[in-house]
């Protein structure tokens, strides 16, 4: 396959994910938000800007934080690199370029969803039926990639588009925990008050992993569970373990010249994931541990780029 | 509902009409096609004709607009109703554009080589040598089997007459066969009883000839040619097209930027590494191919291909240099190289044309604007150009005074009465103008499918069929 080729299927995969999980995190903080004291209210409303990295550029536009303009900002904003809005139209580029080398109906899936995007109305938005927009975004999301997973042919093509899905995925599961925690962890010996309560199926909900808590664990909510949960549970698909064994599978097919940095990286990854502790990573430092994920992870993505899509 | 066609042809078009003769009757190849028509409910065929739109945008046989942003996309319109040659008239047909093809390359590699037509004295030594499409380049250069185009797509247009004429040799990057073959597709899947009714000459190989055209124009050695689609990118009008034929024939489309040489052979970046590239089916023009060569400016080309190209290291399809061959200038001579090359008079005749270069030509022409059509040599869609019939005499006589500054930048020609098909447009069926592209393949042989695109012009008494300014396509039958 053209490395060419090979870089669109993988930032096409990315920002259709990183659209994914850009609505679940803004559907659980209006959710928080509501129900959130003033004090937290503040720190509710700027996590999303903390996790997808664009507090800077937010206050640049706006002098104050609110639920509508973060919507705003973060939903619609063109002028936002990270926005929905501009992740849906970088996937649909890139589809766009290469759309003779995936199928027809990822082509079309992609096309749809940019063409119906550009037609929302920011005020219906950003008001009281967000939440049928960010379900709409999720939608999108699923539909993509199950006419992914249905149509395309088991070959370079579907290796990248994963590899581009779940490197996205961990990178997106581990920010949303970090920021969370910070917001949640001083407040742990409260557990079990009903405003902790909603924080944590919040953020459990954010991640579809509110009902798997439940029929896991059978129990009330302890901070260290869900970590261990997001974390570790390889059967929890948005887990940082179930994505970097999707990862791991998806780079092992691939093949590649002088990819050795690239396989053996993600190879480690998987493996901590599999003989990790969560006491131990508690003990550690939660926020050190996901830092130190999160530049692994960041560090995967730049040798696959190096592997096999760069043309030098 | 045929009479009604038939009076419409005969109030509208007093030309030649595909489908009927000038007493009223069906032509021969067309009569099971009339019948077919006066059966069907009016209104089965907006209904059939609504389905090929939709059909058409799903499958993405569009023309992209450039600077588009909407993901939308223009379809070029599809006419329903087929245009139909008689296989005796194709043969003739067939056997015209292989000898005026062989006669081009014939005359591409003399140029570049002893240049013995120049000697001869049968075409100006000056005219092909300081044309701005002459690429010195090329001088000396050894292709396989001696061919230069591999790819040529001649318009062909039929006169009040009834005799075909060629309008034009394209033989750099001629496009359309996509439509060609979806067009095909398209009838097949609307109308599968009309197939019934005729035996229509399969086009569905296309992409398997051009492949083994361009296999065949490997560099000596290379035993299983790896081939490639070069495109400038999905910006450009004829993208599609592009994307088609590589898909169709299981090749890479690559961009300039997939390519690179090293050691004087062409690689592509893949996932896996760098891999060799020996034939490049390019749909850039010439100036854009090679930064290093030709523009400096050009991001769409590839530094050092015309070097690993002059090593023979790479085969290019079409070669650097055939624009020499096809533009108006050199136009009036091909007869000429099919005599001097061939030994044979031309099947296909030339559309008479003046070269005002030559006295004679030019007071003829001069004394005649009225009822002639001049063109520029070099110029293309329809720019700076009179056509004396439609023109003011005021606008004849600024264009007189344009001739007189430069008489050698301009050829004339009658004025064309393209014939007419039967055409579904706003108001019903109507006569509309067409022409009609083969495409002709030159590798170890030369090979063509039977018939070609069909363009034709949709506006009442246009003559204009290019799809840039509103013409549409229709699917082209040879039946026995």
């Amino acid at each position: 396959m053209l490395s060419r080729v090979g870089d669109r299927i993988f930032w096409m995969s990315r920002f259709m994910e990183r659209a994914e999980n850009t609505a679940r995190i803004l559907g659980v903080t209006s959710n928080v938000v509501l129900c959130s004291t003033p004090e937290t209210q503040e720190q509710n409303l700027l996590a999303p800007l903390s996790i997808t990295g664009t507090t800077d550029e937010y206050f640049e536009r706006h002098d104050r934080i609110s639920l509508p303009a973060l919507i705003d900002f973060i939903g619609l904003d063109p002028g936002n690199p990270s926005s929905i809005y501009t992740c849906l139209k970088l996937a649909r580029d890139n589809a766009h370029a290469v759309r003779w080398q995936i199928t027809s109906e990822m082509w079309e899936t992609l096309n749809a969803a940019w063409i119906e995007m550009r037609s929302f109305r920011r005020e219906s938005v950003t008001g009281p039926d967000a939440t049928r927009f960010f379900d709409w975004v999720k939608d999108r999301s699923h539909l993509f990639r199950g006419v992914t997973y249905g149509t395309i042919m088991r070959g370079e093509a579907f290796n990248f588009s994963r590899l581009g899905t779940f490197l996205e995925r961990a990178d997106n599961t581990a920010r949303i925990l970090d920021v969370k925690y910070h917001i949640l962890l001083p407040r742990v010996e409260d557990v079990g008050g009903a405003l902790d309560y909603y924080q944590w199926t919040a953020l459990l909900r954010s991640l579809s992993a509110f009902e798997t808590y439940r029929g896991i664990y059978r129990d009330q909510i302890y901070p260290i569970k869900v970590a261990e949960l997001l974390i570790l549970d390889s059967r929890m698909p948005r887990s940082l373990a179930a994505c970097m064994e999707e990862v791991h599978h998806a780079i092992a097919r691939v093949h590649g010249q002088s990819d050795q940095p690239a396989k053996r990286l993600a190879a480690v990854l998987q493996a901590r994931l599999v003989h990790g502790d969560i006491e131990e990573i508690f003990s550690g430092g939660l926020h050190e541990y996901l830092t130190d994920f999160l530049t692994d992870v960041n560090e995967l993505g730049q040798r696959v780029q190096r592997a096999y899509l760069v043309t030098l | 509902m045929t009479t009604n066609v038939q009076a419409a042809v005969k109030g509208e078009a007093p030309g030649y009409d595909e489908m009927y003769e000038a007493g009223g009757g069906t032509r021969g190849p067309y009569e099971a096609l009339a019948r077919w028509l006066a059966d069907l409910p009016s209104d089965r065929l907006i209904e059939k004709r609504r389905e090929a739109d939709l059909l058409f945008h799903r499958v993405g046989i569009t023309f992209a607009v450039y600077g588009d942003e909407d993901g939308t996309e223009r379809l070029i319109p599809f006419d329903t109703i087929p245009r139909i040659i008689s296989r005796a008239e194709w043969r003739l047909l067939e056997q015209g554009l292989r000898q005026r093809v062989t006669a081009l390359n014939r005359f591409l590699h003399d140029i570049y080589h002893g240049q013995e037509i120049l000697r001869a004295g049968v075409i100006p030594a000056e005219q092909v040598l300081t044309h701005d499409a002459y690429q010195v380049a090329m001088a000396g250069l050894d292709l396989p089997h001696q061919v230069y185009c591999h790819i040529a797509g001649v318009d062909i247009v039929r006169n009040g007459d009834g005799k075909y004429y060629v309008l034009e040799d394209n033989l750099r990057t001629p496009s359309g066969v996509s439509y060609m073959l979806e067009n095909r597709r398209m009838m097949m899947r609307l109308f599968p009883e009309l197939f019934g009714l005729y035996n229509v000459a399969p086009v569905e190989h296309y992409p398997q000839l051009l492949l083994e055209t361009l296999r065949a124009s490997a560099p000596r050695g290379v035993r299983d040619p790896v081939v490639v689609v070069l495109t400038p990118g999905q910006y450009n009008s004829a993208y599609f097209e592009h994307a088609f034929l590589a898909q169709q024939m299981g090749v890479e489309l690559v961009e300039a930027s997939d390519l690179c040489v090293r050691e004087g052979h062409v690689f592509m970046h893949t996932t896996s590494g760098h891999q060799r590239v020996d034939v490049i089916y390019r749909r850039i023009d010439d100036p854009y191919l090679d930064p290093l060569a030709f523009r400096p400016d050009s991001v769409l080309g590839v530094p050092g291909l015309l070097a690993a190209y002059r090593l023979g290291n790479v085969a290019l399809s079409n070669a650097i240099g055939t624009g020499v061959a096809d533009d108006k200038s050199m136009y009036p001579y091909v007869p000429e190289m099919i005599r001097f090359y061939l030994g044979e008079e031309p099947v296909l005749e030339n559309v008479r044309t003046w070269q005002l270069r030559n006295p004679d030509d030019l007071r003829y022409v001069l004394d005649h604007l009225p009822e002639l059509v001049v063109k520029e040599v070099q110029g293309s869609g329809g720019y700076g150009m009179l056509i004396g019939p439609t023109s003011s005499r005021g606008e004849i006589d600024a264009f007189r005074e344009r001739i007189r500054a430069n008489p050698s930048n301009y050829i004339a020609q009658p004025t064309l009465s393209l014939s007419t098909c039967p055409t579904y447009v706003e108001q019903g069926i109507a006569p509309r103008h067409l022409d009609l592209r083969p495409f002709v393949l030159s590798g170890r042989e030369v090979k063509m499918v039977p018939g070609g695109l069909t363009r034709v012009a949709l506006e009442k008494g246009s003559l204009v069929v290019n799809s840039s300014q509103g013409g549409g396509t229709k699917d082209t039958w040879v039946v026995d």
